[in-house]
């Protein structure tokens, strides 16, 4: 297809990783906050799915050979990927396995729903490849969950916890906080039982409402109300303060992990490393050379996309290039997000870029006085003060 | 001395919504100056904010031709609609001079209100007949015999003649036309006499250039003619003479008691000045016709790009649009906050929305207006006088003798029981009553008041502490002497000049804690805390601050969302240009002009 990039030399492969990522588009129902790429269908035909995903991702990475990119983790995402078939997890797993080489210590997590997975489920993803989990638990509250609109109950929750704790050796779970009426104290509760139960990971988001979604709707016409912008505060400060006294700081603004537990899949995305998207809806950045990315976007609706391959042998709907500005200035906003920052050396590296070429110094000069930001050892980093309100400080760094 | 019986020139005057526009449509529908085809809804507002808000910003006018059927006789009537908003008065006096009589609609729903005053009052200066009309009949709230009753008491027009019309659905209106004929009187003039035609109106027409609307007293107006204005002493070929039906309808002349259009090769309406009279060069008249005193700016404001680069763009926009209107006034302002601009001068506060919305929409600005502020009069130590339209120029206080206001006297009309709140709000503008009378279940109340108290936001206040009840209009009475001071606005310690005001000493103080605390709502939260105070000289009067912000930030960001949120945050900084930077503090252009309203709302 794209024959130039055959003769692009070794890219330099840094800490940030090469990750592949694979989206399953299916759930048993759509959650009314949820803007991801999921759909309900009655029938899924398993065999389809699994020839075609295998067939995007080996036409993707054709364009890719020569370049020395060492795999160092899989994410497969979704949707609720939990509903796959295992032996098309096993099958995507076993060629990524071919394609490239991979790193020793490759992470492969899938993304889980209670409800949709028994142990006997859980053992088959286990034997394909799965060493990570991560759970949808979203809330350890019967009423919470009723409103998240979710299938299962806290019991249901539980008993998936139970099981993944007792195959996988790494397993987060996540949370949905800042909900309506929520109180300080309710979610202490809740957080303080989630740190009982085993994971070196959480993620605890607080609720967004998201547009195109039933939420938003409701929410314009006023069926519930959120927590104002103190309140928000208040819990995001709560949940820090908790998380990181128990050995669980945040590593990103909703990611906390014990130190070496953080998802290294990731952080690929937020330190601006390389990604595949194979899937309906998935997006991939890759370095192609010196002058710049490609960003891809694959079409969303699972029947075109399934069509698209058929037809083309990928589901992608749009290539575009990104400069290596561009490029940069999305590692800003995604590298600020993490509690390492972003790193000059690193950016130099894949962008040829530095910080200093696209930081906007007013905004710098304002938000190191303010004490929003520091800079040390080559790392821009966001402190305690500044994470709460990044959008804004990211917004008064960069030049657009 | 011909004969121009089979002449009448009449206005049509009211308050504003009780009906002039839809009765002047109903009468030349009824003349068959149109087919219903070409009937648009309120054919006589013509530019498309006159369509939008409904009202009539300019005269205009038509010649209606109309069959008697007291003696079957054709009659030219010749109809003007005029402007009903307080604003435009000055309109409805030139229009009034160019007739012999008014049709005085009022809302039979509603009663007589301030403006059927004004205008009934500058109909009579005018030494109009005077024919009331009832409208609105179909209404279910109408209320003929009431309202009948109410013209007689208040204003004492007879109405025993008066019918009530419709002129929505044309009930009665056949009438209107009947009486007009029969009880106003034929306009005098000498067919024979030299040249005498008054220039009432002017505008720029961009196929046509500048249309001028005349008012022939004597003789002929004759296409070809070397038509000289008195004032001015220009000279100008007459290329076209027409009358409006409402078409524009191309005639030969124009005789004595006769109203129509010339145009003459004009290139600007600056060189129209309203109320001259123009002659026959050839044969000239020696006497000129009573002027109009000309229209005063007394609302100025700052216009300001919101793009410093579309500083020329506004400048020739606002030389386009004087072009059609010299009643307002633009000199060019510098200020440390918005950098360069326009101080404009304006007849009132739709006025000057109406030139804003026009610079926004037809030439496609983005603008910030500064508060508007009234001409303050500075009688200086050294004997010297200077006018003040700007707040930020205002002299050092110690070289200032004395400071004098401009008053208004108004007249508020309203129903009894809301009585209470429009007197107080009156006293709390610093009003001193003149009159207070009744007429049935509505009071009239009659107040001087200082301009600067009414300008921002007099008439929303009334109208909502009235729900809408309360009528108003205003004329301009004098300057007295005031105890004024000015207020500066400093934000983040930093004094924004576009933001300075005047207020009388005993308001001072609470007009400053009112701006304070509306910007502290207008001002986005800031990454720092951002103090903002009001003072007079050196002295802070009121004081609050914005709290720095709190929480701004996405909770879940993957890959595939890296474009979205980096568009995000490119719309976040593209809302950074509809701000203003002053300091390291970000205002919303909206803000000079919100945060200078005074409501509680
Ligand atoms: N019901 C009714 N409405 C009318 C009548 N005459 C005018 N209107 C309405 O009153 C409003 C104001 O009329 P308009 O002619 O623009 O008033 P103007 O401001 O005096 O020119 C419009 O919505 C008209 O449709 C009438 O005889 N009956
Ligand atoms: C890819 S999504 C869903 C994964 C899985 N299908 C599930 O629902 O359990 C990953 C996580 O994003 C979070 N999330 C999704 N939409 C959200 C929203 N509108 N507000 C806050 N968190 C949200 C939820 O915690 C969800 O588990
Ligand atoms: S939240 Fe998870 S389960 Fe619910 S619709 Fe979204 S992807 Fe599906
Ligand atoms: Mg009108």
């Amino acid at each position: 297809m794209d024959n130039q990039d055959h003769r692009i030399k070794t890219i330099p492969q840094g800490d940030e990783g090469f990750g592949l990522y694979i989206h399953w588009p299916f759930c048993l129902s759509k959650c009314p906050y949820c803007d991801f790429n999921s759909h309900v269908v009655d029938t899924i035909d398993h065999g389809v799915w699994s020839q075609a995903l295998i067939k995007d991702l080996e036409t993707q990475s054709a364009r890719l050979t020569g370049q020395g990119r060492i795999l160092t983790s899989i994410f497969l995402g979704g949707g609720t990927p939990s509903l796959m078939a295992p032996n098309t997890v096993a099958a995507l797993i076993d060629r990524a396995a071919d394609l490239w080489p991979t790193a020793p210590d490759l992470e492969i997590t899938l993304e889980a729903n209670p409800g949709t997975v028994d142990r006997d489920r859980f053992r088959d993803f286990k034997l394909a490849g799965v060493n990570r989990l991560s759970l949808g638990i979203q809330s350890l509250d019967d009423r919470a969950l009723q409103f998240l609109g979710r299938v299962h109950d806290a019991k249901a929750a539980l008993a998936a916890l139970d099981t993944a704790r007792s195959l996988f050796d790494r397993f987060s779970f996540d949370l949905i906080y800042a909900r309506p009426g929520q109180s300080l104290e309710d979610w202490e509760a809740e957080l303080r039982q989630a740190l009982t139960l085993g994971s070196d990971h959480l993620s605890v988001y607080q609720l967004t409402i998201e547009q195109g979604t039933r939420f938003f709707g409701a929410y314009c016409r006023g069926d519930f109300t959120l927590p104002d912008e103190d309140e928000s505060a208040d819990l995001f400060l709560l949940t820090r303060d908790i998380l990181a006294t128990a050995g669980l700081p945040a590593y990103e603004v909703s990611n906390h992990a014990r130190p070496g537990q953080e998802s290294r899949h990731n952080l690929i995305y937020w330190r601006g490393g390389d990604y595949l998207g194979v899937g309906p809806g998935a997006h991939g950045r890759l370095r192609v050379d010196a002058d710049g990315f490609r960003a891809t976007v694959a079409h969303r609706r699972p029947e075109s996309w399934l069509k698209r391959v058929a037809d083309t042998g990928t589901g992608l709907k749009e290539e575009t290039h990104i400069p290596p500005r561009h490029r940069a200035q999305e590692m800003l906003m995604m590298g600020l997000r993490l509690a390492e920052g972003v790193s000059d050396t690193r950016m130099r590296r894949l962008t040829g870029l530095g910080l200093a070429d696209i930081i906007d110094r007013d905004g710098l000069s304002m938000a190191r006085s303010e004490g929003l930001i520091e800079c040390e050892k080559g790392q821009l980093r966001a402190t305690e003060a500044g994470i709460p309100t990044l959008n804004a400080l990211t917004a008064a760094l960069m030049i657009i | 001395m011909s004969d121009l019986s089979h002449i009448r020139n009449f206005a049509i005057i009211a308050h504003i919504d009780h009906g002039k526009s839809t009765l002047a449509d109903r009468l030349i529908q009824l003349c068959g100056g149109l087919d219903d085809r070409e009937m648009k809804e309120q054919l006589l507002d013509s530019m498309d904010l006159e369509r939008e808000r409904g009202i009539t910003i300019k005269a205009q006018t038509v010649r209606l031709l109309y069959t008697a059927k007291r003696d079957g006789k054709v009659y030219q009537l010749n109809l003007m609609d005029t402007p009903g908003h307080v604003d435009f008065a000055y309109e409805v006096s030139r229009s009034l001079a160019a007739c012999e009589g008014s049709l005085l609609v009022v809302d039979a729903s509603q009663g007589v209100e301030a403006q059927t005053l004004a205008n009934v009052y500058q109909a009579i200066d005018a030494n109009h007949e005077i024919i009331p009309v009832l409208n609105k009949v179909d209404l279910p709230a109408a209320d003929v015999a009431r309202v009948k009753t109410q013209i007689e008491d208040v204003i004492g027009l007879d109405t025993s003649e008066s019918v009530g019309i419709s002129a929505k659905t044309g009930l009665n209106v056949d009438q209107v036309l009947e009486s007009i004929v029969t009880r106003l009187p034929p306009p005098t003039g000498d067919l024979n006499a030299k040249v005498q035609a008054m220039l009432v109106d002017s505008w720029y027409d961009s196929y046509l250039g500048v249309v001028i609307l005349v008012r022939v007293r004597s003789g002929t107006l004759k296409k070809g003619m070397r038509m000289r204005m008195m004032q001015t002493g220009a000279v100008h070929p007459i290329d076209k003479v027409g009358v409006f039906t409402p078409k524009m309808l191309e005639t030969d002349s124009l005789s004595a008691g006769e109203m129509g259009f010339i145009m003459a090769g004009i290139k600007s309406v600056a060189d129209c000045s309203i109320g001259d009279t123009m002659t026959d060069d050839r044969n000239p008249t020696t006497e000129a016709l009573p002027g109009f005193k000309p229209s005063i700016p007394v609302v100025w404001c700052g216009l300001f790009p919101v793009d410093t680069s579309d500083f020329e763009l506004l400048r020739d926009s606002l030389a386009k649009l004087r072009l059609n209107d010299s009643s307002f006034e633009f000199q060019m302002e510098t200020s440390a906050a918005l950098g360069f601009g326009f101080r404009c001068g304006f007849l009132g506060l739709l006025h000057m929305e109406i030139i804003q919305e026009r610079l926004e929409r037809e030439f496609d600005l983005d603008l910030i207006t500064t508060a508007p502020s009234v001409v303050y009069k500075m009688y200086m130590t050294d004997g010297t006088m200077m006018e003040l339209h700007n707040p930020a120029d205002m002299p050092d206080p110690v070289k200032i003798d004395r400071i004098e206001e401009p008053w208004v006297k108004a007249t508020i009309m309203v129903p009894d029981e809301y009585l209470g709140q429009v007197l107080a709000l009156c006293t709390e503008r610093r009003g001193i009553q003149m009159d207070l009378t009744y007429a049935g279940a509505r009071a009239m109340a009659v107040y001087k008041l200082p301009l600067n108290e009414i300008v921002f936001d007099f008439y929303d206040r009334l109208k909502s502490i009235s729900r809408g009840y309360a009528s108003f209009d205003y004329d301009m009475a004098d300057y007295t002497e005031s105890n004024l001071v000015r207020v500066s606005i400093l934000v983040n310690n930093e004094p924004v000049d576009a933001l300075a005001f005047i207020a009388h000493h005993s308001q001072a103080e609470f007009r400053g804690r009112q701006i304070c605390a509306r910007l502290k709502d207008l001002i986005p939260r800031h990454m720092f805390k951002v103090p903002i105070q009001a003072a007079i000289g050196g002295r802070v009067i009121a004081r609050e601050t914005i709290a720095a912000l709190r929480k701004d930030v996405t909770a879940k960001c993957y890959g595939g969302d890296i474009s979205r949120k980096k568009k995000l945050l490119e719309k976040q900084k593209e809302g950074k240009k509809k701000m203003r930077q002053f300091g390291r503090v970000e205002i919303p252009q909206t803000a000079f002009i919100n945060a200078l309203k005074m409501g509680d709302d």
